[in-house]
């Protein structure tokens, strides 16, 4: 008895690792932050249009990496959200089961390609090509980076979206048939809004992704601070950010050093307002059958 | 007649339909045949033997990935040594142990926000924690602990969906014959649940071969000439941890820094090591896919 109640308590131990590591990230991020937050006062954080936190004169404006995160996500959503939607609707709704079968574990092939690949072919391969069609493309841009980054996205997007259509019940799409409707009538007006919720994650989950890459960007996009809205310029995003002041030597406890936790933080919360906002959004539109 | 109309339109734009999904799924597999062609006639001219046994250059022609591969090999060992036990026992817990309150429903929110942190927040995680607070330093340590943290959430899913699909008859028999909940556990829930699990791990391992963010975050150094000490040693007592604490590189870490040269020489060894990247995680995953099928099918209860 003594020996199943101590391996019980070993095995919530290791449940709670989980909580560890998010009360860990909250502790580093908060903490650095506080210090980083001493010098720097929020307001200028959040209104200073200028980044140049390794300079003698210093700007830490956040907007200036936000708007590089922002523009790169917004190309890459507009790629993800209407491809992934498309293949699901396609493979959940049209597909032949034999093609269904294929094409579902091939999206989940794409989306064990480590980033880094993606980055080196946004640099090498679609920039080259994007510049052949626009001349003036720097080598360097967060079109080219959006792009490849959408399209790394579409996997998360397709797959997740399926699976809620496929949830969806029989009856629904029998009961749309009998009533004359095609399958693309079926598809859009019952089994769409039936499965909205599972969608919605979906298309929160891509938006967590793209607001988090890293690499493709760091590569891609090219490491200068650019307060831009232009995909067709270079710009540094927070994450791209990060990855420069971690390649360099930058001392333990120094502003810079400092900066970075507070580009983190800002990160976490973006993706934690989206975590919950896709919270509200399944539990809002949840369909019950 | 006008109703013929409208049926006839609906019919086109059906088909359309299906033609425009064909060939969005198209635009996703074409690009992917694209890059793996790409990186294939770019970088399999340097896949040779010395490319593998050959440490990073100033000379694009001589460099390899003798450092980065041995790098990614002991990160990995460190990463399931960590993330396989304690991802197995927290999915257990969850499924077989836990009661229904509070801290299982903290927990079980902390598994899904975590799968949702970007990579990189666990790159500063450690930099904060394992690199400066518990002063493991810019080694292999610091990067399999960071690693295990990314893809714990990963195999906890996977163990908790094996786990459940076993049928409560199984645990009622075992209970009948007074087996205790720890020996129902150990002699038929983990045995009849490990190919799920495996699933998992191969998936979460995959993930963890690719990363750079969060290891660049920690400080790994892009350029390194050296291998870790060896961990087996001539006299007694013929094991050595020194290879924990040691700096090194890894694969991913390798390609980033071969990507963003200017010299077009660097970039064709970065497509190289791209190719073994991308071979390397498409085994891996395509092992775990097949898995997956292949217990789908024989799995009758």
């Amino acid at each position: 008895m003594v020996r199943e109640r101590a391996i019980e308590a070993v095995l919530f131990l290791a449940a709670l690792v989980s909580v560890f590591t998010t009360v860990g990230i909250v502790y580093v991020l908060v903490k650095e932050s506080v210090v980083f937050f001493q010098q720097v006062s929020i307001v200028e954080f959040l209104t200073d249009t200028q980044w140049t936190p390794l300079f003698d004169d210093a700007h830490f404006g956040i907007m200036v990496l936000l708007s590089g995160t922002l523009t790169s996500s917004v190309v890459a959503l507009s790629i993800a959200i209407p491809l992934g939607t498309l293949i699901a609707i396609y493979l959940s709704e049209f597909a032949p089961f034999k093609l269904r079968e294929i094409a579902k574990p091939f999206l989940e092939l794409l989306g064990g390609v480590p980033t880094i690949v993606y980055g080196y072919f946004a640099l090498l391969f679609v920039t080259p090509l994007l510049q052949k069609i626009y001349p003036e493309l720097p080598g360097f841009n967060l079109l080219a980076a959006g792009i490849v980054m959408g399209i790394m996205i579409i996997p998360y997007v397709a797959s997740i979206s399926e699976d809620a259509m496929r949830a969806v019940p029989m009856s629904l799409r029998e009961g749309s048939y009998a009533m004359g409707a095609t399958r693309l009538q079926t598809a859009l007006h019952v089994v769409f809004p039936a499965a909205f919720s599972g969608v919605a994650a979906a298309y929160i989950l891509g938006i967590s992704r793209a607001v988090g890459e890293t690499m493709i960007l760091a590569v891609a996009a090219g490491m200068q601070p650019n307060l831009t809205f232009n995909p067709l310029e270079p710009a540094a995003t927070i994450t791209a950010y990060i990855v420069q002041v971690a390649l360099g030597d930058l001392p333990h406890g120094s502003v810079g050093y400092q900066t970075i936790f507070a580009a983190g933080l800002s990160l976490m919360l973006i993706t934690l307002v989206f975590n919950i906002a896709g919270h509200v959004l399944r539990k809002r539109f949840r369909e019950a059958y | 007649m006008d109703i013929r109309k409208d049926i006839q339109r609906r019919k086109r734009l059906d088909a359309l339909f299906g033609v425009l999904g064909l060939i969005a799924l198209m635009i996703g597999v074409l690009t992917f045949v694209t890059l793996f062609a790409d990186m294939a006639i770019k970088g399999l001219g340097r896949l040779d033997w010395d490319f593998f046994t050959s440490f990073p250059s100033r000379r694009a022609g001589q460099a390899g990935i003798l450092s980065a591969w041995v790098g990614s090999t002991l990160v990995m060992v460190v990463t399931a040594f960590f993330a396989v036990p304690l991802g197995v026992a927290a999915g257990v817990y969850l499924e077989e142990y836990a009661r229904k309150n509070w801290v299982t429903d903290l927990i079980e929110i902390n598994i899904t926000n975590l799968a949702g942190v970007p990579s990189i927040v666990y790159g500063l995680l450690a930099l904060g924690l394992f690199v400066y607070q518990f002063g493991f330093g810019q080694s292999i340590l610091s990067a399999g602990l960071t690693l295990a943290l990314l893809i714990l959430p990963v195999v906890i899913v996977a163990t908790r969906e094996a786990i459940r699909s076993i049928p409560q008859a199984i645990r009622e028999a075992s209970y009948a014959l007074g087996a205790t909940q720890w020996q129902t556990v150990r002699y038929h829930i983990l045995p009849y649940s490990s190919a799920g699990i495996l699933t998992g791990i191969i998936i979460g391992m995959a993930r963890a071969i690719g990363e750079t963010a969060p290891i660049i975050t920690i400080g790994a150094l892009t350029f390194i000439a050296f291998l870790p000490p060896s961990p087996v040693r001539p006299e007694p007592p013929f094991l050595s941890f020194e290879w924990l604490l040691s700096p090194f590189t890894v694969m991913p870490i390798q390609m980033f820094n071969w990507t963003s040269r200017p010299e077009a020489a660097f970039q064709v060894n970065a497509a190289a090591a791209g190719f073994v990247l991308v071979v390397m995680t498409l085994a891996m995953n395509g092992a775990a896919i097949w898995l997956r099928y292949r217990l789908r099918r024989n799995l009758k209860w």
